[in-house]
C-alpha cells in the first residue's frame, strides 16, 4: 500500500519562528471536489493566528474532516489557497492512533524519532510532554491498558513533542464520556493558554466550542461552508463554572440557533 | 438464578421441584435451580472433574480400540500392522538398535526442517516485503506465490531431484517450497493491513519509505508474520519427510526410515518412528506458537486469530 502525496500542491509552508497574533493558517476560497463527484467543500474562508482558539462546528458529513485534511497537506484542495506559516503542525485525531506495541513514552517519542531529533532531545522532550499532560508514572504501559482519555492524552503528548505553531484536532474527544472531556477541555485550555499556539478544533458540541474557542465557526451542511462566525468574550482563565453562566447559555443558544438554520 | 420477585404460587411449584420424591424426572442439573449458591459450587468442582477426566478416558478408549484390533480383529500372523502400543515400547523404544537408527534419522530431519524453514522465512519475507512496496512488484510476482500454492510440489519433485541431485540439497529445496506460500501471503497481508490512520501519521510527518516499513509496517505485521511462521513449521516437518521418501541418496532421515521399515515389515518399528514424527511436528509448531508470544504476546491478543 503506497503512501498518499504528502503535500498539497496550493499548500505554501514556511519556516519562520512565531509570535502571538501571528498568522499560521490562512484559506482563502478553498473548495474540495472528490472524484466521486462529492462537493465536501466550497468557499471557505479562515485565519488562524497565533493565540486564536479556532473552533468549527457543523453536522456530520459536512467536510470538517476535509478542511482539516486540507490544512495540513494530507489532501489537496481542488480550487483556492491553504497557506500554512507554522514551523510544525501538530495533528490529533478523534482515534488516539497509539502503535499498540509501543509504551506511552516510545509512542510519545515517535514523532521527535520521525523528525530526526537527537536520542536525549527526544527523550527530554517526551518526559515534558507527559508531564504536561498528566501521565507521569504511566510512561511504561502499552496503549492497551490505557482508558480513552489516558490514550487521548498520550496522543495529545505526542504531538506536544514538536512545539508545534498550529494544532489541527478532528474532534479529538469526540469518543469520551462527559466527564473525560469536560477535564481534557480544562486541560487543553490549560496547555493553549501555557503554549500560545493557533488552534483549529473540529466539534459537534456546541458546548465543547463555546468553552474551549476565542472564535466559534459555524459550518454549513454540505457542502460546507461557513455559515456565521462568533467571536467568544471569555477570557483565558475558564473554569467550569463558566458553563452555568447566563453569558454562557446565550452563546451557545446563538451558535446552535446558526447551526439548525445552517443545516436545513 | 435466584428470581427476586415472584408469586408464591412460582414458589411452591420451584420448592416442590426442589424436593427428591416429589421430581423423579428431574436431572441433578434441573435441581441446581432453587438452591442456588450450594448446587452451584458442587456443580462447578463436578464440571472440572469432567474437565480433566474426558480427556483421558477418551485416550484410553482409543487405546483399548487399539489393543482390541490387534489382539481380536488381526490373527497373529498379521499383527505386525498393528502392533500393540506396549510392544511398540518394549521392542522399538527401548530396543538399542533401532533407536540407533531413529535418533539420528530424527536429528538429520531436524537439520533439513530448519534449514528449509529458515530459508523459506527469509525468501518469503523478501519477497513479501518488495511486493508491499510497490503495486507493479505485486501485480508482477504475486502470481508466482500463487502458481507455488497450486502447482502440487510432488508434481515438481521428479524435476528438483533431474536438477539438484537425490541428496540433502533437494530435500531441503522440497521443504522450502512447501513451507514459502504462508510466509509470503502472511507478511504480505499483514503489511497491507496496517490501518489508515497509523500511515496517515506517518506520512504527515514526512517518513520515508525505509522508516514507514522498520518502525510502522513490519511491527504492525508481526502478528500476522508469526502466524505464517507457525503454518509454515507444520509444512516444513511435512516437507522434510516427503523430500526423504523421493531422495534418498546420503544418510536417511525420519522419511526413508518410515519406507525401509514399511517395506521389511517392521511393524513396532514402523510406529515408534511414525510417533517420532508427529512428535518432531508437534515440537516445531509448538516452538513458533511461544516465539510468537515471546515476540508479540505482550502487544497482540493471540485467542483473536485463534479460529
Ligand atoms: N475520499 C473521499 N471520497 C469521496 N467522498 C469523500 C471522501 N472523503 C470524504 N468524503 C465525503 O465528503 C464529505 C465530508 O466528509 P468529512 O470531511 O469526513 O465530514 P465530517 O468530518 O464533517 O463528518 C462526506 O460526505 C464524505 O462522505
Ligand atoms: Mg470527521
Amino acid at each position: 500500500m503506497s503512501a498518499p502525496a504528502p503535500t498539497a500542491p496550493s499548500a505554501v509552508r514556511s519556516a519562520v519562528p512565531k509570535g502571538h497574533g501571528d498568522l499560521v493558517l490562512r484559506f482563502r476560497d478553498v473548495a474540495k471536489a472528490f472524484p466521486d463527484g462529492t462537493v465536501a467543500l466550497e468557499g471557505v474562508d479562515l485565519d488562524v493566528r497565533r493565540g486564536d482558539f479556532v473552533t468549527v462546528v457543523g453536522p456530520s458529513g459536512c467536510g470538517k474532516s476535509t478542511l482539516l485534511r486540507i490544512a495540513s497537506g494530507l489532501s489537496p484542495a481542488t480550487s483556492g489557497t491553504s497557506q500554512v506559516d507554522a514551523k510544525r503542525i501538530g495533528y490529533v485525531f478523534q482515534d488516539a492512533t497509539l502503535l499498540p506495541w509501543r509504551s506511552v513514552k516510545k509512542n510519545v517519542e515517535l514523532l521527535a524519532e520521525l523528525h530526526g531529533l537527537s536520542k536525549t532531545a527526544t527523550h527530554q522532550a517526551a518526559l515534558d510532554a507527559i508531564e504536561l499532560v498528566g501521565l507521569r508514572g504511566h510512561e511504561k504501559k502499552l496503549p492497551r491498558a490505557l482508558s480513552g482519555g489516558m490514550k487521548m492524552r498520550a496522543s495529545l503528548a505526542r504531538s506536544l513533542t514538536l512545539d508545534p505553531d498550529l494544532f489541527l484536532f478532528d474532534e479529538p474527544f469526540g469518543a469520551l464520556d462527559e466527564i473525560t472531556r469536560e477535564r481534557l477541555n480544562d486541560e487543553l485550555i490549560r496547555l493553549f493558554a501555557s503554549k500560545g499556539f493557533g488552534a483549529l478544533f473540529i466539534t459537534h458540541s456546541v458546548s465543547e466550542a463555546v468553552y474551549m474557542s476565542t472564535k466559534v465557526l459555524v459550518m454549513s451542511g454540505r457542502p460546507g461552508h461557513i455559515v456565521d462566525t462568533f467571536e467568544v468574550p471569555f477570557g483565558p482563565d475558564r473554569t467550569p463554572e463558566l458553563r452555568f453562566t447566563p453569558e454562557f447559555a446565550e452563546l451557545a443558544g446563538k451558535v446552535s440557533h446558526a447551526l439548525r438554520e445552517g443545516h436545513s | 438464578m435466584t428470581t427476586t420477585a415472584h408469586s408464591p404460587e412460582e414458589t411452591l411449584v420451584t420448592a416442590t421441584v426442589d424436593t427428591p420424591p416429589t421430581a423423579p424426572t428431574a436431572d441433578p442439573v434441573l435441581t441446581g435451580a432453587g438452591t442456588a449458591p450450594l448446587v452451584k459450587r458442587s456443580g462447578r468442582g463436578r464440571k472440572r472433574v469432567t474437565d480433566s477426566l474426558l480427556p483421558i478416558a477418551v485416550f484410553a478408549a482409543l487405546i483399548g480400540v487399539w489393543y482390541a484390533i490387534t489382539y481380536l480383529v488381526l490373527d497373529p500372523g498379521r499383527r505386525f500392522l498393528m502392533p500393540a502400543p506396549h510392544t511398540i515400547i518394549t521392542d522399538a523404544l527401548f530396543d538399542g538398535p533401532t533407536m540407533d537408527k531413529v535418533l539420528p534419522a530424527l536429528g538429520r530431519s531436524i537439520v533439513v526442517t530448519f534449514t528449509g524453514l529458515a530459508i523459506a522465512i527469509v525468501i518469503g519475507m523478501v519477497w513479501a516485503i518488495a511486493m508491499s512496496q510497490s503495486r507493479p512488484v505485486e501485480r508482477s510476482l504475486f502470481p508466482y506465490a500463487v502458481a507455488l500454492q497450486c502447482i502440487p510440489i510432488l508434481a515438481l519433485v521428479p524435476l528438483i531431484g533431474f536438477w539438484f541431485g537425490y541428496d540433502f540439497p533437494s530435500r531441503v529445496i522440497v521443504c522450502v517450497m512447501i513451507s514459502l506460500f504462508p510466509i509470503v501471503s502472511n507478511t504480505l497481508f499483514g503489511i497491507q493491513s496496517v490501518d489508515r490512520g497509523m500511515h496517515e501519521l506517518f506520512t504527515l510527518h514526512n517518513a520515508s519509505r525505509t522508516t514507514r516499513l522498520l518502525k510502522l509496517e513490519l511491527p504492525a505485521a508481526m502478528p500476522a508474520i508469526f502466524a505464517g511462521f507457525r503454518i509454515s513449521a507444520g509444512l516444513s516437518v511435512v516437507g522434510a519427510i516427503v523430500g526423504d521418501l523421493f531422495f534418498k541418496q546420503g544418510d536417511p532421515g525420519l522419511g526413508i526410515l518410515l519406507d525401509n521399515f514399511r517395506a521389511r515389515l517392521q511393524g513396532q518399528e514402523l510406529f515408534l518412528t511414525i510417533i517420532v514424527t508427529a512428535a518432531l511436528g508437534f515440537a516445531v509448531f509448538g516452538l513458533f506458537g511461544w516465539l510468537a508470544k515471546v515476540a508479540v504476546g505482550r502487544w497482540y491478543d493471540q485467542s483473536r486469530d485463534a479460529g
